[in-house]
C-alpha cells in the first residue's frame, strides 16, 4: 500500500500531476524519436543549438502579446525555422560547416532573446520560458502539447525511410528523386516544432535533455534504428514519471528532475549497454586478450 | 562484348555461380526500350561552391554501351557521375537522358558516401532498390522481398539478410551496393569506383555480374583506377582530367601520351 501510495498517489489525488505526466508523456513520444535521428546523424549538438534558436520568437511573441500561447509558439517557430534555413545557406554557399554556422546562429539568437526578454519581463518570466512550467500546465499548453507529438508520429511514419535513406546514402535519396533536402527541411521543422511545443513542458533549454538524453542511452541497448525509437520513448516515459515522483515527494523542481532521470538512465546505460557499454567493452577486450593468450 | 571479348562469353561456367542456381538473370525484367536508352552531354560544366571541377564536356553514351571513366584523382570522375544522375547541377550545359527519365538511371556511389554506422539490414538496404516501383511509403509486398532475397543470392549474401551493414566487410559491403542495384533494374547503371577496397575473387564476381547486364542490353559506365580490368572489360574509355582528354575505343584512348597529357593537366589546375 505504501509503495503504491509514494508510485501512484500523486497522480491520483492531484490533476496538475496527471497533467505534467501527461505532457511530459506527450513530449517524450515526439522528442525522444527526433533525437534517436540526430544522435545517428552526429547532429546531436544541433537540438541544443535550436533550442536556444526559438528564444527571440518566444521573447518577441511575449513582447507582442504577453502570456499568450499561440502568439510564443508562432515566433518559437518562425525564429527556429528561420536560423535552420540561414545555417544551410551558409553551409552551402561558404566553407564554413554546418555545424559552425549553426553554433554562430544560435548565440546571435541567444542574446537576441535575452535582450527581448528583458525589455519587458522580469528575471521570473525568463526563468519559466529556459525552465518551463510543468506542474502548471494549462488545458491549451496539454492539447499543444499531445498535438505536436501526434503530427510527429505521423509525420515521421510518412517520412521514416526517406530519412533513414537521407542518412546512410544521401546521394542514392536525391538520385531516386526522393527529395533530399525537403526531407531534411521536413525533419528540421519537426525539431523546431517539438521544441517549442516542450517549451511550456520542460522550458527551452530542459526540452532538448528529453530529445537527447533518452535518445542517447537507447543506443547503448538497440541495434537497429526502430528499436533505439521505441526504447528512447520508453526511456523518456519512465523518466517523466520518476521526475515527477521525486518532484513530490522532495519538493524539488520538476523539470530538473525529469532530465536527471533520464540522465542517470544514460549513465546506467554507458556502463552497462550491452551494445559498446563500458563494461560490455571491457568483458569484450579482456576476452579478446584471453584468445591471443 | 568487352574489348577482348566479354569475360562472360569466354568462360560461362564461372559466370554461373549463382547460389540460387537461377542463372544470372536480372531480378525483374524491365523491357529494354527498342531504341535504347542513351545519354547526351552537352558542354557541361560542373562545380562546387564557386570552383568548377568538370569543364565543357560534350559527348555520348551510347544505349548498351560499356564504358570506362578513368582519369588522375580530383579529374571530376565521380563529379561527373554525380552530374549525370542529377545529384549535382551543372553549372552550365546540358544533360540529356534519352528513351528514360533521369531517375530511371541506378548508381552505385562510392563506399566512403555512405554513412557505415547507421543502423540498418542488409535486407532494409537492398529493399531500398525497389523503391522505384513500390514507392517509399508502401510496405514490402511479398514479391519484392522474394526479388531481394534472389538478389542476395545473386551477389552471394545469401543468409545475411538480417545482418546490420555496419557489420560487412568491405567487400561484402560492396556486393550489397550490387544487390541493390540488381532491385533498380535500371537501364543504365553509373558506378563510382565499385571495387575499390575489395579483393581480386570479390572483383572478378562483380565484373562478371557487370558483364551479364551488359550483355542484356543495359548501359554500364563505370568509374575505374584498374587500367587492366578496363583494357579487358571495357570496349570504351572516357579519359578525364577536369576535361575530356579523349574518349572513344579504349586502345586509342588510354595511350601512353594521352595519360601522360591527363596527368599533366591535373598538376596544372589550381589547387
Amino acid at each position: 500500500m505504501m509503495i503504491h501510495d509514494w508510485l501512484i498517489g500523486p497522480f491520483l489525488e492531484f490533476g496538475f500531476m496527471r497533467r505534467a505526466l501527461a505532457g511530459a508523456w506527450a513530449l517524450a513520444f515526439g522528442a525522444a524519436p527526433l533525437g534517436v535521428f540526430l544522435v545517428l546523424r552526429r547532429m546531436s549538438l544541433m537540438g541544443d543549438a535550436m533550442s536556444h534558436a526559438i528564444l527571440p520568437g518566444v521573447a518577441a511573441g511575449y513582447l507582442l502579446a504577453g502570456l499568450s500561447l499561440p502568439a510564443m509558439m508562432i515566433g518559437g517557430v518562425v525564429t527556429g525555422l528561420v536560423v535552420a534555413f540561414l545555417a544551410g545557406l551558409v553551409a552551402r554557399l561558404t566553407p564554413l560547416r554546418e555545424d559552425a554556422s549553426f553554433a554562430a546562429f544560435y548565440l546571435i539568437s541567444l542574446g537576441l532573446g535575452v535582450l527581448l526578454v528583458s525589455l519587458r519581463g522580469s528575471n521570473v518570466d525568463l526563468l519559466h520560458v529556459l525552465f518551463g512550467t510543468v506542474l502548471g500546465l494549462n488545458d491549451d499548453a496539454l492539447l499543444l502539447v499531445t498535438a505536436c507529438a501526434s503530427l510527429t508520429l505521423v509525420a515521421l511514419a510518412l517520412v521514416y525511410r526517406l530519412l533513414v535513406a537521407e542518412c546512410l546514402d544521401p546521394g542514392f535519396l536525391r538520385a531516386t528523386g526522393g527529395g533530399g533536402s525537403l526531407v531534411h527541411m521536413v525533419f528540421l521543422a519537426l525539431v523546431v516544432v517539438n521544441l517549442v511545443a516542450g517549451f511550456q513542458v520542460l522550458g527551452t533549454l530542459m526540452v532538448v535533455g528529453m530529445m537527447m538524453l533518452p535518445a542517447a542511452a537507447a543506443r547503448f541497448w538497440a541495434l537497429s534504428a526502430a528499436g533505439q525509437i521505441s526504447l528512447a520513448c520508453f526511456i523518456g516515459v519512465l523518466a517523466s514519471w520518476a521526475g515527477l515522483l521525486v518532484s513530490y515527494h522532495l519538493n524539488v523542481p520538476a523539470s530538473p528532475a525529469i532530465i536527471l532521470g533520464a540522465g542517470l538512465t544514460y549513465l546506467i546505460s554507458v556502463v552497462a549497454g550491452p551494445h559498446g557499454g563500458l563494461l560490455h567493452t571491457l568483458r569484450h577486450n579482456r576476452q579478446s586478450a584471453a584468445r591471443l593468450w | 562484348m568487352g574489348a577482348r571479348g566479354n569475360r562472360a562469353e569466354r568462360e560461362p561456367g564461372i559466370v554461373g555461380n549463382d547460389r540460387m542456381g537461377n542463372g544470372l538473370e536480372p531480378v525483374v525484367s524491365a523491357p529494354i526500350p527498342a531504341q535504347g536508352v542513351s545519354i547526351e552531354l552537352d558542354d557541361v560544366c560542373l562545380g562546387f561552391k564557386g570552383r568548377q571541377v568538370v569543364r565543357n564536356v560534350s559527348g555520348r553514351f551510347s544505349p548498351a554501351s560499356m564504358t570506362a571513366i578513368v582519369g588522375p584523382n580530383g579529374a571530376g570522375k565521380s563529379t561527373l557521375i554525380k552530374g549525370i544522375m542529377g545529384v549535382v547541377k551543372p553549372v552550365s550545359g546540358r544533360v540529356h537522358v534519352h528513351g528514360a527519365q533521369r531517375n530511371d538511371l541506378a548508381w552505385l556511389p562510392q563506399a566512403g558516401e555512405l554513412d557505415r554506422a547507421f543502423p540498418i539490414t542488409v535486407l532494409e538496404m537492398v529493399a531500398m532498390g525497389a523503391w522505384r516501383r513500390s514507392g517509399a511509403w508502401r510496405r514490402m509486398t511479398d514479391e519484392e522481398l522474394d526479388r531481394v532475397q534472389h538478389a542476395l543470392a545473386l551477389v552471394g549474401l545469401k543468409g545475411s539478410d538480417h545482418r546490420i551493414v555496419g557489420t560487412l566487410s568491405g567487400g561484402q559491403l560492396q556486393r550489397v551496393l550490387f544487390a541493390r542495384l540488381l532491385m533498380q533494374d535500371a537501364q543504365v547503371l553509373l558506378l563510382d569506383e565499385p571495387f575499390s577496397a575489395v579483393d581480386s575473387h570479390t572483383t572478378e564476381e562483380l565484373m562478371q555480374l557487370l558483364c551479364h547486364w551488359h550483355e542484356q542490353g543495359r548501359s554500364v559506365i563505370a568509374v575505374l583506377h584498374d587500367m587492366d580490368l578496363v583494357h579487358e572489360h571495357f570496349p570504351r574509355s572516357l579519359l578525364l582530367s577536369g576535361e575530356v582528354v579523349a574518349w572513344g575505343e579504349t586502345a586509342e584512348v588510354l595511350t601512353r601520351e594521352n595519360l601522360k597529357r591527363a596527368r599533366r593537366m591535373r598538376d596544372e589546375q589550381p589547387a
